[in-house]
């Protein structure tokens, strides 16, 4: 709804900490979401994802949420679709070039990001959107690829033991692993 | 090097050194040169001639002349043909492209096909609604934006690949440039946009017509605040004005066109408006050239070829640096 959506920008602080608080759930759900199987959860999260964003931001379910980097303002709902700007035709007060009775979504993002605390990152370049992700879940793609970048973080001690120690990798790979140990062998104790 | 037939020269040269294009506009803004670029209208016909005779009266004055892309969403030949045309007549061309009517499948073959063409200037821009055209039921496509488009012809360019990784055999020489509306909402926001640009991987910018000129100096200020007149060379945007009635009309019916009241008043209290519009255009141009960190002007006059010579020469900015004249052969 226009009305809710013009809501969320004006509080996109609120929201910005709602979005980062869900996201950590999100992550720390991660070993269960693995254990369940993302397939299989995604329809139903999906759904909720949808009714949710829908109601408040009037998602059009990209697959592909910048909303953190635009002001809680949802670039899909610009009749261009642009996700890296206002174009150059928005109308005196601010209003939208092709429907001219909308708020142009760029004027509202960039008064979102003026109110948040990582704001700043309006400033990014986005890639165009990737049209077979359409229809899924962003919550869970965000989760699932922050959760992995965590778990590979914990294995970049490792890695860096491998770079440093070039010649050991390469004469006593055991002196310096670079492969992820097995689950047997995490977790223990010197005896 | 690629190597050529019968030792002719390579039809697709090396670029020379600090520059990523070789084309002359690119040329000539490093070499510091006030620059001056201006649009040809394109014909709503299939003759060749219909171009060389729209560029004949641009190609005295002009570094550049760009050739638009369906602009105003209304259908005329297409940009690439303008393109290819005067290229291999010896012009130096800005190839415009919009991201309204094609998808990144056609765009990047596009691209390829003007560099081997002989294009070497391109324009990245987001393109008018369909609605605003004589054809409003077409499909809007707007697969890219503006800023993605930059990014993805940098990444040709410079990397040598598709957006899909699939590797480009002999990459685009481009200069790579964008369009930027300072007097046009959201005011404050247009510099930082700008600066998303040239983060992209704009080299140049052509602004849309300014005609308040405080307006202007306000955004260069931002502008050069934020170092982006050193990262990219930015060409304001001026054309003349025909009559008030003309400039109500377009003021209200063409998208991201800002014309103060005080300008069209102007020419309206004049006795002989069309000449008004002109000297308004003429005056512009030498209060815009003083502004630090612009690098030329780009100058737009609807169907009224003839009268951009006469502006420029009027301006006094042919002398500012002048350079070999652009002549078809």
């Amino acid at each position: 709804m226009y009305r809710i959506r013009l809501f969320a920008t004006r509080h996109a602080r609120a929201f910005e900490w709602l979005y980062a608080g869900l996201e950590r759930v999100m992550i720390a759900a991660d070993p269960v979401f693995r254990r369940i199987g993302y397939q299989r959860i995604e329809r139903p999260v999906a759904l909720i994802e949808r009714a949710a964003k829908g109601l408040l931001f009037d998602c059009k379910m990209c697959g592909q949420c910048a909303l953190s980097s635009t002001g809680m303002s949802c670039p899909m709902n610009c009749p261009k679709t642009l996700r890296n700007g206002p174009c150059g035709g928005v109308r005196p007060g601010g209003y939208c070039e092709v429907k001219p009775q909308m708020k142009c979504v760029w004027v509202l993002a960039w008064d979102g990001a003026s109110r948040m605390k990582n704001g700043d990152r309006i400033g990014e370049v986005l890639p165009p959107v990737d049209h077979t992700l359409k229809g899924s879940s962003a919550w869970l793609r965000v989760s699932r690829e922050k959760a992995a970048n965590l778990r590979s973080a914990t294995e970049a001690a490792r890695t860096v033991v491998a770079q440093s120690f070039p010649a050991a990798r390469r004469n006593e790979p055991s002196t310096a692993p670079l492969a992820p140990e097995p689950p047997a062998a995490q977790g223990r104790t010197e005896a | 090097m690629t190597e050529t037939l019968f030792g002719a020269p390579p039809r697709y040269p090396d670029v020379p050194d600090g520059q990523v294009s070789g084309s002359r506009l690119e040329k000539a803004l490093r070499a510091g040169k006030f620059v001056i670029t201006s649009e040809l209208n394109p014909p709503d016909s299939a003759d060749p001639d219909d171009v060389y005779q729209a560029a004949q009266p641009l190609g005295e004055v002009v570094d550049a002349i760009n050739a638009t892309d369906a602009s105003g969403a209304n259908c005329h030949m297409s940009s690439l043909g303008i393109s290819a045309l005067l290229s291999q007549s010896g012009y130096d061309v800005v190839y415009q492209v919009s991201c309204r009517d094609r998808n990144r499948i056609a765009i990047q073959g596009d691209v390829l096909g003007a560099a081997a063409l002989g294009v070497r200037n391109v324009l990245c821009l987001t393109g008018d609604g369909v609605g605003a055209g004589d054809q409003p039921g077409a499909k809007p496509v707007f697969d890219f934006d503006s800023i993605s488009l930059l990014r993805t012809l940098r990444t040709m360019r410079d990397q040598g690949v598709f957006l899909s990784g699939r590797k480009i055999t002999r990459p685009p020489k481009l200069f790579l440039g964008a369009a930027e509306n300072p007097c046009v909402t959201p005011h404050e926001w247009r510099p930082e946009r700008l600066a998303k640009k040239v983060e992209a991987g704009a080299d140049f910018i052509q602004t849309n017509y300014i005609y308040d000129v405080p307006l202007f100096e306000k955004f260069m200020a931002r502008v050069r605040d934020l170092g982006l007149d050193k990262r990219a060379f930015i060409l304001a945007g001026v054309g003349p004005i025909a009559s008030a009635k003309a400039a109500r009309w377009i003021r209200s019916n063409v998208p991201g066109i800002h014309i103060p009241d005080a300008v069209i008043d102007r020419v309206e209290q004049a006795e002989k408006p069309a000449e008004e519009g002109k000297r308004i255009c003429v005056e512009l141009i030498q209060q815009i050239r003083d502004i630090a960190g612009v690098a030329g002007i780009h100058v737009m006059a609807y169907r009224k070829e003839h009268l951009v010579s006469e502006i420029i020469r009027e301006a006094g900015v042919l002398q500012m640096g002048r350079r070999k004249i652009a002549q078809p052969t």
